[in-house]
């Protein structure tokens, strides 16, 4: 196992023109972690993630991998290796030309290259498709070629931009898998773009929650998900409710919120909505103060006492289950 | 079902008939026509139908068909070479280089410009430019550069290699153009990724991706120069010959005949030019 370094953003700002896309961001990245920069589209992760792959110029700010600043070096000297989310093959090359095509480009021999090439493919699993162009294999293979290829340059961090998203959901389950497989084995950093949350906690050792231009939340997957921090870090991760009381916001788990005979309940309401969902069934009430609170009731709960919309029900909570919310 | 699939035969057979009509009509009969009439026989004042190899003897045994063939390939390959290297370094600014569309669009019709006048007009205008006494060469004089009037630039191999890479140069910028704007720039940045300069970018990436378009124009440019007559005449002040201006001689004098025979030398030569070049570059899957 390799040991990666440090990665560390320190004031990194990207303008176009009057537009910030990325305001002044600082986060430190642990060596040999697996990262997701989480936000929707615009957030800014994706223009964070080609300012440190070294496609986009840094507006302000730097970069540190190693604690050196790598900020203005061109991609290939920074120890990044950036994985395109359309995977960028070379469309007029084999698959083993395209994996060696840095090598090519440093001037190393065609048989050394070769050999390495080959190695790369034989940890992605496609050695057997060495001869094939790009069109003629599946989206799932052209992905392991195009890790492949961003591996053979040995990087410090590879960066992934949406890796996942131009599969189809099996292949996207199968595929994070890999990745963290791959991850698990070389110990080096994954920096991982992505706008879906699911893929984001099955895939990440570190969350980085990012909204209009800035970091909203950072840490461990399961503390991002069990306590956020701002309303809408609470809503992107889903699975919650926000809920105002008289103190305050609070998130809520929806697994958490349990329905309740009326008299007694920490909140009243009508239910307006019922979706079986396999292992349990989502209630939504609207409860007082107008807000839409939704019960992950357990399938074989709810079918001893059901529920239709318009009836009236009760919501209870454990105190330890709230989560302040600071906006 | 029989009644159905019928139907659906006929519908396909109607459905390619107008295409197939005119193409028979203008384009395989006078081909027909003017291989038929190769054949012929022909006297200073009449055409006599025959089956005869005269034409074809005369065409091969003269030495004059074998020097105007060697100048019409040399113009075609020189003309080529101008008209690739400018056509490509234009297509590649307009495609890397020019990052808004509207510039694209804009710069692209500046391009076709030259198109909105004819043919001849653009050629003879460079007539009173580089002429004895034309702008060009007042302008070498008075900057110095030389004493003495250059002649070579009107009325030579020069001024019609520089009028057909004018008129010409166009149809190599189009579709190499073409290519290159399907060309997924993060290939680009791909390469860039992976430690490829600018010129390794150049040649390892964007001149293999452009090879359908260059061929489409290299067809163009060849098949236009080969078949050309009018240039070379007033260009070369009818100082040189290529093929075309074989055929329009014989045209001239009525000899029909001979005419075609010349014309269906010329056609097989292009052909099989075009059949070598397509032997290099799969162009299909541009089309």
């Amino acid at each position: 196992m390799r040991k990666g370094l440090d990665l560390e953003l320190v004031g990194l700002t990207k303008r176009y023109g009057d537009t910030v896309a990325v305001h002044a961001i600082h986060h430190h990245f642990k060596p040999g972690v697996y990262a997701c920069l989480l936000g929707p589209s615009g957030c800014g992760k994706s223009s964070t993630l080609r300012m440190i792959a070294g496609h986009e110029t840094v507006s302000d700010g730097s970069i540190l991998l190693g604690g050196a600043d790598i900020s203005h070096l061109p991609p290939a000297k920074r120890g990044t290796a950036m994985m395109f989310q359309s995977y960028a093959l070379f469309p007029h090359l084999s698959v083993a030309d395209n994996v060696a095509f840095s090598l090519k480009m440093k001037g190393v021999d065609a048989a050394a290259r070769r050999t390495r090439a080959m190695d790369m493919l034989a940890l992605v699993d496609m050695t057997k498709y060495a001869e094939r162009l790009p069109a003629q294999l599946s989206g799932g293979q052209q992905q392991r070629v195009a890790l492949a290829r961003a591996l053979i340059t040995e990087p410090q961090i590879l960066l992934l931009d949406e890796p996942l998203s131009a599969l189809d959901p099996f292949l996207r389950v199968r595929m994070r898998g890999e990745l963290k497989r791959l991850q698990r084995e070389l110990g080096i950093t994954f920096l991982h773009v992505t706008h879906g949350q699911d893929e984001a906690l099955a895939l990440a050792d570190e969350i980085v929650v990012m909204n209009n231009a800035v970091i909203e939340q950072a840490g461990a997957a399961r503390d991002v998900f069990n306590a956020p921090r701002t309303e809408f870090v609470a809503r992107f991760m889903g699975g919650h409710n926000v809920i105002a009381l008289p103190q305050g916001h609070f998130a809520l788990r929806n697994d958490l919120t349990r329905l309740a005979p009326e008299p007694g309940a920490r909140l009243g309401g009508r239910v307006t909505s019922v979706e079986f969902q396999g292992t349990h069934v989502a209630v939504t009430v609207i409860a007082t103060g107008d807000q839409d609170i939704t019960a992950f009731v357990p399938e074989h709960q709810f079918y001893a006492d059901p529920k239709s919309p318009g009836d009236g029900v009760g919501l209870v909570w454990d105190d330890e289950a709230l989560h302040p919310l600071s906006a | 079902m029989r009644a159905g699939n019928m139907s659906r035969h006929l519908t396909g057979w109607l459905l390619a008939s107008p295409l197939s009509l005119v193409l028979i009509l203008f384009l395989v009969l006078p081909i027909a026509m003017i291989v038929v009439v190769s054949f012929w026989k022909a006297t200073e004042f009449s055409i006599i139908p025959a089956f005869s190899m005269e034409n074809y003897d005369f065409l091969f045994g003269s030495p004059v068909t074998y020097r105007v063939f060697g100048t019409t390939i040399k113009y075609a390959l020189i003309v080529w070479v101008f008209t690739l290297g400018i056509g490509f370094a234009v297509a590649y600014f307009l495609a890397f280089h020019v990052r808004s569309q509207t510039w694209q669009i804009a710069l692209f019709l500046l391009c076709t410009i030259p198109f909105w006048t004819s043919n001849i007009i653009r050629m003879i205008s460079w007539i009173p430019f580089l002429g004895r006494n034309g702008l060009a060469n007042s302008a070498l004089i008075s900057m110095g550069v030389t004493e003495e009037p250059l002649d070579w630039l009107l009325y030579s191999d020069f001024s019609v290699i520089l009028a057909f890479v004018h008129l010409y140069t166009l149809f190599m910028v189009v579709p190499i153009f073409n290519t290159m704007m399907r060309i997924d720039k993060s290939l680009i940045e791909a390469a860039y990724d992976a430690g490829a300069t600018g010129f390794q970018t150049l040649t390892n990436v964007i001149i293999p991706l452009c090879k359908p378009g260059i061929m489409i124009g290299t067809i163009f440019v060849i098949t236009l120069v080969m078949g050309d007559f009018v240039t070379v005449r007033f260009m070369s002040g009818s100082q040189s010959a290529n093929v075309g201006r074989l055929i329009q001689n014989d045209i001239a004098l009525l000899q029909y005949p001979s005419a075609s025979a010349t014309a269906v030398v010329l056609l097989v030569t292009v052909l099989m030019v075009i059949g070598i070049l397509l032997r290099f570059v799969d162009i299909r899957k541009e089309l």
